[in-house]
């Protein structure tokens, strides 16, 4: 990536991707654009590289923040209504690290509200429009990052993926997306979805991008409890010989031309001696509805929070505080919002308990195992990201099952908590692109990368 | 099962939602739908299989017992909500 220096100042960059950004605002990108705050931090680093002092890794690089991050520089939505009006007092981990190496961020970028959803169509603020087609939906939930990263509008993006949602929108963009292993990076200020689950990561044009941002942004940080001590700069690039494809996914679910591109990235590892191993992974098969007990479980919890009386949107019709709260959550959420909470609350509510959540968590466990069988037969396993490429505005938006489908194979890395790296694989004969998912073992996230270069 | 009218103004209770007739009648549908699809763990065989509930590799983590001092301030937290008198946030009667 371009990193200011003395000949390419921190404003020129910082400038450019302001520039391209409005030029891109009928693709709806941004939530919120911070012109001179940004063009303030440049100016900034620009007077330090003048003055000789020492910058950091990431000086002057414009990047765009998911807006489910916190920061004091503007408003943090979540693309959710019942968000309207809050700025955060405090800053995420992830962000204090990024800018301590001197990244400026130019705006933050639109979601699916809470991150619920996988096109960018459950913004509060309206889709997010593919960057190869606008047609077409970004994916999700973090569309936004992934457009801005693939119209190149900034350097890199953040995003959160809870079961896809760096993965999916990064492949319908034709870029890089990682979600890394469960407890790498810290949480601290990102708005919680589902805490088992929930995983900070980028999206970037390249593997050393990826690279770089993860040696900066991973490690252990006191105000996130379930982060792991730091392993990601002391790790070792694992040489890889075999690589496993999962033939239950292998089937007409699945677009054709994905399945080709699968292919032929298998051909190309062969030429470069590599072994390909058919695995069976016939868990994975309940990944999805297992997903879809345990995350909406706690969403329901984690989002009892929003109740209109200390920060937020506050409904103006209410009479008594009962009142208050239920106007304030029909009015401030989105439908799918309260789907996933209502399901939640269903799946854990007593005569369900046990049919449903404590049946998920079970079958969390055998894909746990499964990951853990298939890792002692092979190195990484490459699979789709989703079953198809990026589909149209409006196909999947009133059908949340078929929503729902467009994550089966990404959610199952999210239940065992092992990375994933979505990488580009061309592109089908409409000129959509389509993508492929690398999966590693815990801890393996930064062979993972450097092993993405072979399938360049 | 089948989810009825009276299951999701149950659930609506439950996750504090006031909801409007026509959204009431979608939701129906929809959770009706999704229930169905999650019912499909009904014939995995989970017979002496533990639960998983979190998949973080570590168990405690300790700390000294000493306070922290805080990223945001008293003040700063009140000045988020809509009506703060006397250091304390204004809602609608309780009772």
């Amino acid at each position: 990536m371009k990193i200011a220096n003395s000949k390419v100042t921190a404003e020129r960059l910082v400038r450019d991707a302001l520039d391209k950004a409005k030029h891109f605002s009928d693709y709806n990108i941004f939530t919120f654009l911070d012109e001179e705050g940004a063009i303030k931090k440049a100016r900034e680093i620009d007077e330090k590289i003048k003055r000789g002092e020492k910058v950091g890794r990431l000086a002057g690089v414009p990047y765009a923040l998911k807006d489910n991050f916190l920061s004091p520089r503007g408003e943090t939505t979540a693309s959710a209504h019942i968000l309207e009006g809050f700025t955060s007092p405090v800053t995420a981990t992830a962000v204090e690290k990024l800018e301590a190496e001197g990244a400026i961020m130019i705006g933050r970028t639109n979601l699916d509200a809470f991150a619920h959803g996988s096109s960018t169509e459950n913004s509060y603020f309206g889709p997010t429009l593919n960057s190869h087609d606008k047609k077409r939906v970004a994916g999700g939930s973090s569309g936004g990052s992934a457009v801005a990263v693939a119209l190149d509008i900034v350097e890199f993006a953040t995003g959160t993926d809870t079961g896809g949602s760096i993965r999916q929108p990064a492949s319908f963009n034709g870029i890089y997306g990682l979600k890394p292993t469960y407890g790498c990076v810290s949480r601290y200020g990102v708005v919680a979805m589902a805490s088992s689950t929930d995983c900070i990561g980028f999206f970037t044009k390249s593997p050393d991008d990826m690279d770089l941002l993860m040696s900066i942004a991973s490690g252990q940080d006191p105000k996130d409890l379930t982060t792991l001590p730091d392993y990601y700069n002391d790790s070792k690039v694992k040489k890889a010989k075999k690589i496993g494809v999962v033939k239950d996914f292998d089937n007409e679910s699945v677009d054709k031309e994905i399945r080709e591109a699968l292919k032929k990235k298998c051909e190309l590892l062969k030429s470069k001696g590599y072994e390909i191993v058919e695995l069976e992974m016939p868990a994975l098969k309940y990944a999805l509805a297992a997903y879809y007990i345990i995350v909406p479980a706690e969403v329901a919890s984690n989002l009892s929070r929003y109740d209109g009386v200390r920060y937020g949107f506050r409904s103006e019709k209410s009479e008594d505080l009962e009142n208050l709260y239920a106007n304030t959550r029909d009015e401030g959420f989105m439908s799918e919002n309260k789907r996933r909470i209502m399901i939640g609350n269903f799946v854990l509510s007593s005569g369900f308990y046990d049919a449903y959540f404590l049946k998920a968590a079970k079958a969390r466990t055998l894909i746990v195992k499964e990951y853990e069988k298939a890792f002692s037969k092979v190195d990484y396993i490459l699979t789709p990201v989703s079953p198809n490429p990026a589909f149209l505005l409006g196909e999947k938006v009133n059908d949340p099952i078929a929503m729902y489908l467009e994550d089966m194979m990404s959610v199952s890395l999210n239940l065992a908590g092992v990375p994933g790296l979505a990488i580009p694989a061309g592109e089908n004969k409409n000129g959509l692109p389509l993508g492929l998912q690398l999966v590693g073992p815990r801890r393996s996230d930064k062979s993972l990368i450097e092993f993405s270069k072979e399938l360049i | 099962m089948e989810i009825k009218r009276e299951d999701i103004l149950h659930l609506a209770n439950l996750s504090n939602f006031s909801l409007s007739e026509t959204e009431a009648e979608s939701l129906e549908k929809d959770l009706d739908g999704i229930i169905k699809y999650i019912s499909q763990l009904d014939e995995l065989d989970t017979e002496n299989v533990e639960p998983t509930y979190q998949v973080f590799e570590m168990e405690n983590v300790w700390r000294e017992d000493e306070i922290i001092k805080q990223d945001a301030s008293r003040e700063d937290l009140l000045g988020l909500s809509k009506e703060v008198i006397d250091h304390q946030i204004k809602v609608p009667k309780v009772l």
